[in-house]
C-alpha cells in the first residue's frame, strides 16, 4: 500500500468540498443548505491542517480555529434568520422564498 | 501501514457521511450523517497531530453546532416538508457545473503534482516536538496572532447579538 501523503489529504478535501457544494446548489431545505456549508469548511480545514502538519508550520492550525469560528457564527446568524423566516413565511423550502423575484 | 487503514476508513467516514448528508429526505437523517462525517474528520485531524483541533472539532462541532442545528429541526420541522421535492429545479446545471469545477481540480493535482511538499504520514512523529502540541499552537495563537484572536472575539460577539435579534419575536 502506497504511504498516505499530503496529496491524499488535498483529493479528499476537494471531494468534501464538491459533495458540499452539491448539497448548497441543489437542495431545497435551508438546513440542509446550512449543513452542507458546514461541510464545505470542514474542507478547507483538512486542507489547512494538511499543509500545516508537511511544513510544521502552527499558522495553518491558528487559521483552522479562525475558521471553526467563522463557522460557529455563521451557524448561530443563519438559524436564527432560519427561524425568522419560518415565523413570517411559514416555509424552509429556499426556492419558495422569492420576494425578491420579479 | 496502520496509519494509510486509518486515513482510508475515516476518509471512508468522510465521504460517505456527506454523501448521505446531503442526499437523505429527512433533515434529521442529514444531521445524523453530518455527525458521522465531522467525527471522520476529527479522525483525521488526530492522524496529522493536531490534538487540540480534535478536542475542539468533537466538543464544537459534534457538541455543539450540531446540538443547535437539530434544536432548530425542532423549532422549524414541517412534517410535509419531509414529503416534498428535495432537490430544486437547477440540480441538473448545479451538477454540470460542480462537474466541470472537479475536473479544474482534477487537473490542478495532475499539473501540480510536483509542487506539493510530499510528507508520508507515520504514526509515530520522527522528531518528538519539545512541547505538546496545545502549547505550540498557544504559543502561536497569543503572540503572533493576537490581534486576530481579538477580531474573532468580536465577531463571535456580532453574531451572538445578530441571532438572538433575528430570532427574537419583538425586540
Amino acid at each position: 500500500m502506497h504511504p498516505v501523503t499530503t496529496e491524499h489529504y488535498l483529493a479528499l478535501s476537494a471531494g468534501l468540498l464538491l459533495i458540499g457544494t452539491i448539497g448548497v446548489l441543489t437542495r431545497r431545505n435551508i438546513v440542509v443548505i446550512l449543513m452542507s456549508i458546514e461541510l464545505i469548511l470542514n474542507a478547507v480545514n483538512i486542507n489547512l491542517i494538511a499543509f500545516s502538519h508537511a511544513w510544521h508550520n502552527m499558522g495553518g492550525q491558528v487559521f483552522a480555529i479562525f475558521v471553526i469560528t467563522d463557522a460557529v457564527a455563521e451557524a448561530a446568524v443563519g438559524l436564527g434568520i432560519l427561524i425568522a423566516l419560518f415565523r413570517n413565511k411559514e416555509t424552509v423550502q429556499a426556492d419558495e422564498i422569492d420576494l425578491l423575484k420579479w | 501501514m496502520l496509519d494509510t487503514v486509518l486515513f482510508y476508513s475515516f476518509a471512508v467516514l468522510v465521504l460517505g457521511g456527506g454523501i448521505f448528508t446531503i442526499t437523505r429526505r429527512s433533515a434529521v437523517h442529514s444531521a445524523i450523517s453530518l455527525i458521522v462525517s465531522l467525527l471522520g474528520v476529527a479522525g483525521l485531524y488526530l492522524l496529522q497531530a493536531a490534538e487540540f483541533l480534535f478536542a475542539v472539532q468533537i466538543v464544537l462541532y459534534v457538541g455543539g453546532i450540531m446540538v443547535l442545528f437539530l434544536f432548530v429541526i425542532m423549532l422549524v420541522y414541517l412534517d410535509d416538508a419531509a414529503h416534498m421535492r428535495e432537490f430544486n429545479r437547477q440540480w441538473l446545471v448545479a451538477l454540470v457545473a460542480v462537474t466541470v469545477v472537479g475536473a479544474e481540480l482534477g487537473y490542478f493535482f495532475h499539473r501540480g503534482a510536483a509542487s506539493f511538499h510530499r510528507v508520508a504520514y507515520v504514526l509515530v512523529a520522527t522528531v518528538p516536538p519539545a512541547a505538546g502540541n496545545t502549547e505550540a499552537l498557544a504559543d502561536s495563537l497569543f503572540s503572533e496572532y493576537l490581534l486576530p484572536f481579538e477580531i474573532a472575539s468580536l465577531v463571535l460577539l456580532v453574531a451572538v447579538v445578530g441571532s438572538v435579534i433575528m430570532a427574537k419575536k419583538r425586540i
